[in-house]
């Protein structure tokens, strides 16, 4: 297969996985209607997250910092200012970028099990933060973005987020945007630094490239992208509250990950709707449902280190990126 | 082109608009001949009338709420039961329907959903922790669902959610902690330091709290939040002034016993009064290793753990039909403490939901029928104390969607809470500060 053939391949089947999404909004009961906009969501998160883990090789344990950066940026600019809803996005990637250039500059000093440590006690900070500014954040218990504050207007149109449609639209577009971005940047120079980097550091800076500078350009695309699913969350399900910024919301982006291929560009969008159908499915019979998806989990870890799709690549399709 | 012109099938085939009329008047005959005729037919009518009232329950089965969790749910299942020997409601039994929300917020909005869109429940109800109420009224109010929450946080209270959202089962912590202070200042001390966790909770009373006695002519001399990952809490007790009066505390989650344990190390027999409430040690043993300092110390209290010997019949019902003993534990399982003090909200949330029902003439999951249900609900103003309502007497404002009742304040003697003091309603009640009827449905 030519380079050429290769490209269109995976174009095709980039634009195929968003034209299936599109469609399965006509298709789909209502209630998996609504599953499907926040599995959008939480894989936008979980491919900003596969940059710097899939493919950069950093395992950050502290991700939840960024989605929760881009969750209160949005959240708290459309509570306490009055911003419409597009400027509180902007506000949410900002302060993920923001916080994810500081957060690399800091944390990139450090590798391995430190870099890990270090993002985990950031992100802990973060969420500390968040409940320390509970005037503004009402801290666990969270804000309330009502319908009002999440409708705008453009072009004439109005849009209302809490509307199930346009709330399914703005997460594909959401999600669309940030697989998009992530194929770019796998497949231009910097992503081959990327993955050279997480293969062999040393070697990478033999060659040449300033790997700190390729380190900080992955995290803060990573971080900036994980902010953009936080505010997204915050616009389209009207709450923002600490859970984000906890522990748990940093190791779910891994999970997902792991399950779906780490250093793939569609294994997020599987490992978010496998897990998120996994524990729907078996809570309805065991209150142990975190038990079984755990024991899953490592079946698959031991089985399929790569997780499905790097698995589905290492044995058949060798070109999916 | 011949086809066209045939004026239309039914005449074609011979049956025109009078044939039709007849025939349909025959059907409809014969079909009220047969509900008389027909036992199967009777039967089939009858079970149309006499589908289930579907409850959707948010159960905190996982996560942190766990052991709220618990007895809600033992609580509900108690009073559905009843309900269900005593006739349903309208005639309608009830199907109560458990999803867990992992005591997390996204997964409670995901509840929500399910509820609506899957189960097509007729009403939710259940939710205990706020930041669940929080994620998940959004939703509940985008899918029209009526949502009863047993939470007694102020969320409701305070306007931040929506019309179909009401609390009126449990007080309020607002109300709870502003009843608190006539007594605590007249009888423990006007100079209070408070101790608490800092998040949301904490947050609220340590707002309540200060106010409210500093309208008692005492003062809130220090205010000590404390960061729910600590494990060790020594290094905030020189923080206390030493005029201290009274120590107020509301530690709540796994880190109180070593709280209680290290203010015990820090006083010895040399303490101010201390009040706290019993959030902190729900679900706790009273006689665990650790709690002794926390003899002579007082608590608030929702409903009294230890049956009380001035008791009504109501609450020694209610804890029969629970499952509950006289010192608050499982009747199975003297381990396994209650969460007293909270859980009856659930038991009289689901009375209010049938009388609501049945006051409206609620029949479908409409959205008319769950407007009727809102406004029934709205149009309360009391509930009498009873079997129905076995923690007391409550007043219902159907404009801030919430409820207002007794609260207790008790001792710790030989382990165990003896109750001091009962409040009045009217020690908790404040300026409403929303009106939900003024949104539409």
């Amino acid at each position: 297969m030519t380079p050429a053939d290769t490209t269109k391949r995976v174009l095709m089947l980039h634009a195929g996985v968003i034209a299936a999404l599109f469609l399965a909004q006509f298709v789909l009961p209502e209630y998996h209607h609504g599953v499907l906009a926040r599995v959008m969501v939480l894989a936008a998160y979980a491919t900003g997250y596969t940059l710097l883990f899939g493919y950069t090789g950093l395992l950050s344990l502290g991700h939840a910092m960024f989605f929760a950066a881009g969750l209160y940026g949005a959240g708290l600019t459309v509570y306490h200012l009055g911003w419409s809803p597009p400027a509180g996005f902007g506000a949410g990637i900002a302060a993920g970028l923001v916080l994810s250039v500081m957060v690399g500059f800091v944390a990139l000093r450090t590798t391995g099990v430190a870099f890990m440590i270090v993002t985990m006690m950031l992100a802990q900070a973060v969420y500390l933060a968040s409940l320390y500014f509970g005037e503004w954040t009402r801290g666990d218990e969270g804000i309330v973005l009502t319908q009002a504050m999440r409708t705008f207007e453009i072009a004439g149109a109005t849009i209302d987020l809490s509307l199930p449609d346009e709330r399914f639209n703005a997460a594909l577009i959401l999600y669309a945007c940030s697989l998009l971005i992530c194929l770019a940047v796998v497949r231009a120079p910097l992503g081959r630094v990327m993955v050279a980097i997480r293969e062999n550091e040393d070697r990478t800076r033999m060659l040449g490239y300033d790997t700190f500078q390729a380190k900080l350009m992955a995290l803060a695309l990573s971080g900036t992208l994980s902010a953009a699913a936080g505010a997204s969350y915050a616009l389209l399900f009207g709450y923002a509250g600490s859970t984000f910024a906890s522990i748990h919301y940093s190791i779910y982006p891994l999970l997902w990950v792991l399950l779906g291929g780490a250093a793939t560009t569609l294994g997020p969008l599987i490992g978010t709707l496998a897990i998120t159908y996994m524990i729907d499915v078996t809570s309805g019979f065991t209150s142990a449902y975190l038990l079984l998806v755990g024991v899953m989990l490592v079946l698959l870890v031991l089985w399929s280190p790569n997780g499905l799709l790097g698995a589905l690549r290492d044995r058949k399709l060798a070109w999916l990126p | 082109m011949d086809e066209r012109k045939t004026p239309n099938t039914a005449t074609t085939n011979g049956l025109t608009r009078r044939t039709a009329l007849k025939g349909l008047g025959a059907a409809a005959g014969a079909a009220a001949i047969g509900t008389q005729a027909a036992p199967g037919f009777v039967r089939y009518a009858q079970a149309q009338s006499s589908e289930p009232i579907k409850i959707g329950f948010q159960a905190h089965r996982t996560g942190i709420g766990a052991a709220y969790g618990r007895w809600y749910e033992r609580t509900t299942e108690a009073a559905v039961r009843l309900i269900n020997e005593a006739g349903g409601i309208n005639g309608r039994p009830i199907e109560l329907i458990v999803e867990d929300d992992g005591t997390d917020p996204r997964r409670g909005a995901e509840v929500v959903e399910r509820f609506a869109t899957q189960h097509r429940v007729d009403v939710v109800f259940g939710t205990l922790f706020s930041h669940v109420v929080m994620g998940s009224a959004p939703r509940a109010g985008e899918l029209k669902m009526p949502y009863f929450c047993v939470s007694e946080g102020h969320h409701v209270a305070s306007g931040v959610l929506n019309r179909y959202i009401f609390q009126p089962g449990i007080t309020d912590v607002k109300s709870q902690v502003i009843s608190m202070a006539p007594w605590v200042a007249e009888n423990l001390g006007k100079k209070v330091t408070m101790i608490f966790p800092d998040y949301a909770f904490g947050h609220d009373h340590r707002d309540f709290f200060s106010e409210a006695i500093a309208a008692q002519g005492g003062e809130a001399l220090e205010l000590i939040a404390i960061p729910p990952t600590e494990s060790s809490f020594t290094r905030y007790f020189p923080r206390i002034p030493s005029e201290t009066e009274v120590i107020y505390h509301v530690m709540v989650g796994p880190g109180v016993l070593t709280f209680v344990s290290e203010m015990g190390q820090f006083y010895g027999a040399n303490r101010p009064q201390i009040f706290g409430f019993i959030d902190s040690l729900e679900a706790v043993d009273l006689a665990s290793p650790g709690l002794e300092f926390l003899e002579g110390t007082y608590f608030w209290e929702g409903f009294p753990r230890y049956a009380m010997p001035e008791a009504t019949e109501y609450d020694t019902f209610f804890r029969e039909q629970v499952g509950v003993n006289a010192d608050g534990a499982s009747i199975d399982d003297p381990q396994d403490i209650s969460t007293y003090s909270h859980m009856f909200g659930c038991w009289e949330t689901l009375y209010i939901i049938k009388q609501a029902m049945e006051a409206s003439g609620y029949s479908s999951a409409t959205d008319a029928d769950k407007a009727g249900l809102i406004e029934a609900v709205e149009a309360m103003t009391e509930f009498p104390e009873g079997f129905e309502h076995p923690q007391g007497r409550k007043t219902f404002d159907g404009k801030t969607h919430q409820c207002f009742g007794h609260q207790y304040i008790s001792v710790v003697e030989d382990s165990r809470l003896n109750v001091v003091h009962k409040t009045s309603i009217e020690d908790g009640l404040y300026e409403p500060e929303v009106d939900y009827t003024t949104q539409p449905l």
